[in-house]
């Protein structure tokens, strides 16, 4: 079987979309790393949404389908009102189960299946939201050998998210939205 | 060299010595569902009963200090809401409700019916569209004690506004709230809509055909199997089906990627709406 891409897992809420549209547009492709995103949306659809992305990103941006390979070079998108895993053999699953803080997708579900699968090869980020989504993941992936990065959050439009995720998984760089690109183009922009 | 990202952990020893200790002692196999979310599951259970590991929880459940039907309903059932989806059930009351009327009995089988919030969700609508005096609604699901509940048909009124909003998407005439009264945070659904519903304890990874359906509901419970077991789950229902008889899968679910795909019609691929091939091979 062939095997797993590095895996960016990004997460964010409040004021996600401003800057997903921000650190997903600076992505240069060819880019040797699998991004999966889980945004919190009201939305029981993310249709619009990658509409949105796809605008600003060079990476072709899709909705992670159940059972679907995860693949370098893409922006994958969980979809609405169904939480995003991945599985050890790099496949995608969906499940209906509980919110976690509130939401549906979460951040925590998908970082703690990604850490799971992923191990080292696995960069998790905290991006912009008003809740506590993505901290204790954050915690897993690092327990696992993976890279933690969150947004500064002076500069993040709702600084909760951040500001949890730094108090309880803490991280291996506090940057800013563009620093973050500025580091993960270096990384994997072939 | 072993990959660090896959090693085999003490975590995945335990995981797989449960498996096999409640498949072996109590007959539930758990082996065909998807990984990621069993793990989570198992340790959302963890918690629940307040021990301390996976081994212990095996220990605990072969002893009988943590009963079965506890540890099935935690590994198994999501709660569901009333008409989630509302999209599908509309699709459906337009081009699977005027087949069904054409038929003197129906026979519905809701697979997984978890809480049985879809069961009164359907009742409902086939209430509705004068068709609920002459069918019979089949609700099975692994675990006996979301059976219990489904029974007893009582829910937290806290997501009420979302349900009625559902209702009138999904197509229905009247008010959801004709259908229950409302008590302490809570809401109790009409007796009268289980008056034909049957609800039974089915294994989809163990039990086979019971019924010949016209219809059959299976939504969100396919995404937690691995292909196998979707497939064994697959050729049941189309085994089950009348020709020309109906299969709706959840919104996010396909049989793209199986081979019983060839004795389905895909007629609608948003609401996931099959319909088994009327051949004789189908």
């Amino acid at each position: 079987m062939a095997e797993l891409p590095h895996v960016i897992a990004i997460g964010a809420s409040a004021g996600g979309v401003t800057a997903l549209r921000r650190l997903l547009g600076a992505l240069r492709p060819p880019f040797a790393a699998a991004v999966v995103v889980v945004l919190h949306i009201r939305e029981s659809t993310v249709d619009a949404l990658v509409g949105v992305l796809a605008r600003d990103c060079r990476l072709p941006v899709v909705e992670a389908l159940a059972g679907e390979r995860i693949e370098a070079g893409r922006v994958h998108l969980a979809p609405g009102n169904y939480h995003l895993l991945i599985e050890r053999d790099g496949c995608f699953a969906l499940s209906v189960d509980d919110r976690v803080h509130h939401a549906r997708p979460s951040v925590d579900v998908l970082f703690a299946s990604a850490a799971d699968a992923c191990g080292a090869r696995l960069t998790g980020v905290v991006l912009t939201g008003s809740n506590d989504d993505g901290a204790q993941g954050l915690a897993a992936i690092r327990a696992r050998g993976g890279t933690a990065l969150v947004q500064a959050p002076h500069e993040a439009e709702a600084p909760q998210m951040p500001a949890a995720a730094l108090r309880i998984a803490g991280a291996d760089a506090t940057l800013p939205l563009d620093d973050i690109a500025l580091r993960l183009n270096q990384a994997f922009h072939a | 060299m072993t990959m660090p990202a896959a090693p085999r952990d003490l975590e995945d020893i335990e995981l797989d010595l449960l498996l096999e200790a409640l498949h072996q002692r109590f007959g539930y196999d758990f082996g065909g569902y998807a990984r990621a979310s069993l793990r989570r599951r198992v340790q959302n259970l963890l918690i629940h009963t307040g021990v301390a590991n996976i081994s212990q929880l095996t220990e605990r459940v072969l002893h009988g200090g943590v009963p079965i039907t506890e540890v099935v309903d935690q590994l198994s059932v999501p709660v569901s809401e009333f008409f989630r989806d509302p999209p599908s059930f509309a699709t459906m009351l337009r081009l699977v409700f005027p087949l069904l009327a054409s038929y003197p009995h129906i026979n519905v089988w809701q697979a997984g019916c978890a809480r049985g919030e879809e069961v009164y969700s359907l009742a409902i609508l086939l209430e509705e569209a004068g068709l609920y005096e002459r069918t019979r609604i089949w609700a099975t699901d692994i675990s006996e004690k979301s059976l219990a509940l489904a029974r007893e048909g009582i829910y937290p009124a806290r997501e009420l506004p979302q349900y009625a909003d559902s209702y009138r998407l999904a197509g229905g005439r009247h008010s959801f709230s004709d259908y229950f009264h409302a008590r302490y945070g809570h809401i109790k659904l009409d007796d009268a809509l289980k008056r034909n519903v049957t609800f039974a304890p089915h294994n989809l990874a163990a039990d086979g055909v019971f019924c010949e359906t016209q219809l059959i509901l299976c939504r969100n419970v396919l995404i937690y199997f691995q292909p196998p077991l979707q497939q064994r789950a697959l050729a049941l229902f189309a085994d089950s089906l009348v020709r020309g008889g109906f299969l709706c899968l959840g919104e996010k679910e396909s049989m793209s990627r199986h081979e019983i795909r060839e004795r389905f019609t895909l007629l609608d691929r948003r609401a996931a709406l099959y319909r088994r091939n009327p051949s004789a091979h189908g």
